[in-house]
């Protein structure tokens, strides 16, 4: 007889159940576990209080991101109490035997940056993190979430997680990206369909034509913001172009082409069953711009701010009242009218070298307006020294540009890049939420060549007729 | 952990929807290492005004509202970050209890975690304490043994939760003890998977670090 077709989700999870024990929540075995500063502290102290160590402290991998400046690395840490979380997650690694890869550390960067980039994500792979936007990872085809800081301590201790069986979504995008479109219009444009909770509940696979058109790093950014959809994760199965990233990185196995050979096992069969499906196509897709407080506020470059008083339903009305408020627009607004003060380009959903390339080629030949301060904060050391080598730092710097260490920076503005109230940012990260770039800042996401493009005019313009020089 | 057995409180309704884990505790408040004193940072932005005086309009400042400890929102509460300080400094601020139609997957588990019991009721019924709700002090109670939540003035409902957890809050049990019992199986596990070596040689391939 043969077997049940699966899905990549039923794969993995099949994989990873360890047990399953009458009358609690499964345990799932976790094979990578992410650290960084913010939400690990409190774990390791409970480990300590409870006399426990780490199961496979060799399955874990840290930075700090976070809470790092992005000046100059040789001077001192100037709050004292960021200074101490760091020296705190410093500690921790070296009493617990975790890798580190500290401020100095020529790898260093945004967690979600690193794992892919140093091959600690691969396929077939469950990968937690402290995090949110850990979703970022299943873009390799891993199933990886976030979680608190309870089951941070409980992965350490255990190298497992209580998890109930999430239901699965395929998310299939059919037909391709029209040219200037990117893959953070196509996620903002899937948010804005499917709403901040419409993944709740659902582990997201992407599927279709247009996604395995895109580069590994461009289903990155589509993944990365599946929790923005409510989603806990986001996955892509992996092919030839994620077998091609990960070849030659640092931690992916010594026999590579035996991996490939389990790897390729991974994806769906046919015939397996979603839980529910949505289908959209790619040519829908024009620049997107976020219009309010949440991710899924967001109309195409050619639109306007909507009246909440024609959104669906009422709590898309209060939340689309409260927004405008917040973000100081008025219902009709065109969207290429509305002018900046800030741009921001970094973050883990746009950070990586092809997000440089994209928003560089934009820049060339071009100054920031004098009334942008702009700034760009690549992803990793990695991503900063090789955009250093192809000339693209000083692209962005010649015009204006600030160019920064690596670091989560002003995408939650722990660190001192910060808006002022009322200032208005055109950002490259994924949450537009109330104060998250600063307490009265006014964010809309973008992509990459978006916030360029914005950055040179000062407004908003349609990437789409852009005058490359 | 504290353990849920019962509780009896006043509410106080936010109606707001999409309430994120950025209002609830906003990222300045992150840099602490410690798992407590979060609570007069709760919902910071929105309780404190511009010059940092009190901002009266604000639901949690209203006089009428003091001591409440059962939150009542609207749709998506706790959605954003991974944050646990978010039901940290609510648990601290001295709630122990968060209804809503509807809450983001992180948020909700990371309360079980922290003896905060979240309920997720529909939203006609939670449209209903809202408008009780408006006339302070309502008071609510919650039996979780009976899975059930009333008043004093006729309004009875029962709410589901899955089972496993509820028997944790009722107990208070720390979870990774509890599956620490299971160590055999996760060893087992392991070796099946070819583990049982330093990682390091078996898995982490050709990096010389
Ligand atoms: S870049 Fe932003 S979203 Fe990504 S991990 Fe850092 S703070 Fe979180």
């Amino acid at each position: 007889m043969p077997a049940t077709p699966r899905t990549l989700l039923e794969k993995i999870w099949e994989d990873h159940l360890v047990c399953a024990p009458d009358g609690q929540q499964p345990i799932l075995y976790v094979d990578r576990h992410l650290v960084h500063e913010v939400t690990s502290p409190q774990a390791f102290a409970g480990l300590r209080a409870a006399g426990r160590r780490i199961r496979r402290p060799e399955a874990t991998f840290a930075t700090p991101d976070h809470n790092v400046p992005t000046t100059d690395r040789r001077l001192p840490i100037v709050d004292a109490i960021s200074k101490q979380q760091i020296d705190t997650l410093r500690t921790n690694c070296q009493d617990f035997g975790v890798r580190l890869f500290d401020l100095d550390d020529a790898d260093q960067g945004i967690v979600h940056v690193i794992g892919p980039e140093l091959g600690i994500t691969q396929p077939g792979m469950t990968i937690v993190c402290g995090d949110s936007h850990t979703a970022t990872h299943g873009a390799l085809g891993a199933l990886a979430f976030g979680i608190g800081t309870s089951e941070v301590e409980h992965v350490l201790a255990t190298q497992t997680l209580r998890q109930s069986k999430p239901r699965s979504f395929e998310v299939r995008v059919n037909g391709s990206l029209h040219a200037g479109i990117t893959a953070k219009d196509l996620v903002l444009f899937l948010i804005g369909k499917l709403s901040t909770e419409g993944g709740t509940g659902f582990v997201i696979e992407y599927t279709g034509p247009c996604i395995r058109a895109l580069s590994m790093e461009e289903r990155m950014t589509v993944c990365n913001m599946s929790i923005e959809a409510g989603a806990r994760a986001g996955m892509i199965a992996p092919d030839s172009v994620t077998f091609d990233y990960l070849r030659g990185r640092d931690f992916v196995p010594a026999d590579f082409e035996a991996a490939v050979a389990g790897w390729k096992l991974l994806p769906s069969d046919s015939g397996a069953v979603y839980d529910r499906v949505e289908i959209f196509n790619g040519e829908q897709v024009v620049p997107q711009v976020t219009w309010g407080t949440n991710p899924a506020q967001v109309v195409g470059i050619d639109g306007a701010v909507p009246d909440p008083a024609e959104l669906a339903t009422p709590s898309d009305r209060e939340s689309g009242a409260r927004a405008l408020e917040y973000m100081g627009l008025s219902s009709g607004r065109k969207i290429v009218d509305i002018r900046l003060d800030r741009v921001f380009i970094g973050s883990c959903t746009n950070s990586r070298i092809e997000d440089l390339r994209a928003a560089a080629a934009v820049v060339r030949g071009y100054q920031v307006s004098p009334n942008v301060a702009a700034m760009v904060v690549p992803g990793s050391g990695r991503v900063k020294r090789q955009a250093e080598q192809e000339g693209l730092a000083r692209v962005f710097t010649e015009a204006g540009f600030e160019w920064r260490e690596a670091g989560c920076s002003m995408c939650l503005g722990m660190n001192p890049d910060t808006l002022a109230p009322g200032e208005r940012c055109a950002s490259t990260s994924n949450r537009n939420f109330e104060g998250r770039q600063g307490k009265g800042g006014r964010t809309h996401l973008v992509s990459p060549a978006m916030a360029a493009a914005a950055a040179i005019s000062g407004c908003f313009v349609d990437i789409r007729q852009w005058h490359y020089r | 952990m504290q353990p849920f057995t019962t509780h009896t409180g006043c509410v106080v309704p936010l109606d707001r929807a999409n309430v994120d884990t950025d209002q609830i505790i906003p990222k300045q408040f992150l840099k602490r290492i410690e798992r407590t004193g979060f609570g007069e940072f709760l919902f910071f932005d929105w309780r404190c005004l511009a010059d940092g005086s009190s901002n009266p309009d604000f639901e949690l400042n209203k006089p009428e509202y003091k001591g409440a400890s059962i939150l009542l929102a609207r749709r998506n509460f706790g959605c954003g970050s991974s944050r646990e300080h978010a039901p940290w400094a609510l648990a601290d601020y001295g709630f122990r209890v968060v209804i809503a139609p509807t809450f983001a997957d992180i948020f909700f588990s990371n309360c079980f975690q922290n003896g905060m019991l979240p309920i997720q009721l529909d939203e006609q019924h939670v449209d209903e304490l809202f408008q009780r709700a408006a006339r302070p002090p309502y008071r609510l109670h919650i039996d979780l043994h009976a899975c059930r939540l009333s008043d004093d003035a006729g309004f009875a409902q029962p709410f589901a939760i899955d089972a496993f957890r509820r028997t944790c809050l009722l107990a208070g049990t720390d979870s990774i003890g509890l599956s620490l019992e299971h160590i055999d199986q996760i060893a087992a596990w392991e070796t099946a998977h070819g583990l049982t070596a330093p990682l390091l040689d078996s898995t982490l391939g050709n990096s010389q670090r």
